[in-house]
């Protein structure tokens, strides 16, 4: 029950559609917060939608939810691993499953959840490149 | 220089009109006022709507008995009941009583019982000859076990008129990718992706005891029986990420157009096709699949069945209804009105849906153009989560109004028409 949804499907589909390797171009100019929205909006906004506010029953809001705000480890195996349990959030149930992301690059996964956890109304720190490959190597232990 | 100090000089004026656009912005957010006009709701000429109830919960279809009564079944239980029964009182209802302890979708009246669904069961009540419930602690389990794996859960109902009672039972899965991953075929179809048929009247059917309808649906929520037909019709959702996922062969804008939400008119053993072929309105064709070798061009095997009417890409038909009153003008008699429940995949284009739609039927089958009939449901954020209201149930009364629910503000509307 619990895990985050956050970055419910990421790249594609929440809706446990299989991945095909599209090639996605990664951008390495300009700031976290600039790169972190064009892997926002090129993978997340399909399901997370532009402002963060998810849809009702399936796809989880971004904004003011401690899968997002809090512990940082949880939240980048969530874009590792993808999600697949019901998980609720300010007591609505949401229940479409993330496909797992792992194909990012860790500075991907850095801008973009730092992006996500700096916007929205979302005012929590950053997340660095160095963190992500940190939990993606444990992860894979 | 001179520039420098004419723009200080007008900064305050900048300031003002800033402030008089941000105020104009905000207030355009207000949510739709159901004190409004038509509680908020654009229609054609001669028809008014008001809200006759609010704050219900998250009401999904909806009946009206001869006698006025509303029974509204909501998404889960509200002071743990799932069954709601207002009285119409013209411009209002007064709630009489409320019953049930599981939420669901589904719900119907048939030869002297009210039937309704939760994501796995269909039960039903004996009526008295009022049409209330005689008996509301003590339902019938008629279905029993039908699957439900968190994704397209709800459980509509339809019923005949030869003692046959018509469930969906939605693909839990966009399209079948996570369980056929050789591309062999589809493991899931065997008991779920689309409808079956159960008696109305035997107690405790599982999938054995009913037949498998009609396949290849991903999911139905709007499904009626069509009397001059004597047939059933759908509204299939149709698949979500073509652009996600094949992005060599879909833009997105066709991602967010394609595939089409599709009527159809079901006969007994008829393959809709899902998850291998998708239905393209703009090239009035059906398609194959990309998963299964589609490329955007190439057509559906002729063996899976066309719709008879096609809508545009993830508008989500919630409620479908076949308006057999008099108070509408003669247009509307026999056609059929469509809630559509409103988009989330089609961003990042604007979503769309979230309105009622009329589609002109002759001789028991769609004729003619589509038409918007009752919009603004959602108000200025036309967004799953920002929408104030999004229409789901359809039913209509005895005196020919047409209601029409909405799960995410909780109001039930009542349309009416006057010449």
């Amino acid at each position: 029950m619990s895990s985050l949804l956050v970055l419910l499907v990421l790249f594609s589909v929440c809706t446990q559609a299989q991945i095909k390797p599209v090639k996605r171009k990664v951008h390495h100019t300009g700031s976290p917060m600039v790169r972190g929205k064009i892997v926002y909006n090129s993978i997340c906004l399909a399901c997370h939608m532009a402002d963060g506010g998810g849809v009702p029953t399936m796809n989880p809001p971004l904004s003011n939810t401690e899968y997002v705000l809090g512990d940082k480890t949880r939240l980048i195996k969530i874009v590792l691993n993808g999600f697949k349990e019901d998980v609720q959030i300010n007591g609505q149930t949401f229940s479409n499953n993330m496909t797992p992301h792992a194909d990012l690059k860790d500075r991907q996964i850095a801008d973009v959840l730092t992006y996500v956890r700096k916007s929205f109304g979302n005012k929590a720190s950053g997340i660095t490149a160095l963190e992500v490959k940190k939990v993606r190597a444990a992860n894979k232990k | 220089m001179k520039m420098k100090k004419l723009f200080i000089f007008l900064l305050p004026v900048f300031a003002v009109a800033g402030l008089i656009v941000f105020n104009a912005c905000k207030n355009a957010e207000k949510p739709t006022d159901i004190n409004a006009a038509n509680a908020g709701l654009t229609l054609p000429e001669g028809f008014s709507a008001a809200a006759i109830a609010e704050h219900l919960g998250s009401p999904r279809h909806l009946l009206v008995t001869p006698q006025n009564d509303i029974y509204v079944h909501l998404a889960g239980t509200k002071n743990g009941k799932g069954i709601l029964v207002l009285h119409d009182e013209g411009d209002k209802t007064t709630l009489k009583t409320s019953f049930a302890n599981f939420g669901g979708t589904g719900i119907a009246i048939k030869n002297g019982y009210l039937y309704a669904s939760d994501n796995t069961e269909v039960y039903r009540f004996k009526l008295n000859d009022k049409d209330e419930i005689i008996d509301p602690a003590q339902p019938e389990k008629i279905v029993t076990g039908l699957l439900s794996r968190r994704m397209h859960e709800p459980k509509a109902i339809a019923l005949d008129n030869d003692g046959n009672i018509y469930v969906n039972v939605g693909a839990y899965s966009n399209i079948c990718s996570d369980y056929d991953h050789n591309k062999t075929g589809c493991p899931i179809l065997d008991s779920a992706a689309g409808i079956w048929q159960f008696r109305a009247d035997k107690l405790n059917q599982h999938y054995g005891d009913g037949i498998r309808y009609a396949g290849g649906l991903r999911n139905v929520v709007g499904l009626a029986w069509n009397q001059q037909d004597n047939q059933l019709f759908v509204m299939q959702h149709g698949r979500d990420a073509l652009h996600d996922l094949f992005p060599q062969y879909y833009s997105v804008h066709q991602s967010a157009e394609l595939p089409a939400e599709c009527m159809f008119a079901l006969k007994k053993g008829d393959n809709a096709g899902w998850p291998y072929v998708y239905y393209d309105w703009m090239q009035n064709k059906n398609m194959l699949g990309p998963e299964y070798g589609g490329d955007g061009k190439k057509a559906a095997d002729p063996k899976y069945i066309n719709p008879v009417a096609a809508y545009p890409g993830h508008y989500a038909p919630d409620g479908l209804l076949f308006y057999t009153g008099n108070q509408f003008p003669e247009k509307y008699k026999n056609g059929a009105f469509i809630a559509f429940h409103g988009s989330w995949n089609r961003a990042p284009e604007p979503q769309a849906g979230y309105c009622v739609v009329f589609q002109p039927f002759k001789d028991g089958k769609p004729d003619g153009k589509w038409e918007v009939f009752a919009d603004g449901f959602a108000g200025p954020n036309k967004t799953p989560n920002g929408a104030s209201h999004r229409p789901c149930g359809l039913a209509q009364g005895p005196d020919g109004a047409l209601y029409v629910s909405d799960d995410q503000g909780g109001t039930i509307y009542k349309i009416t028409y006057k010449k």
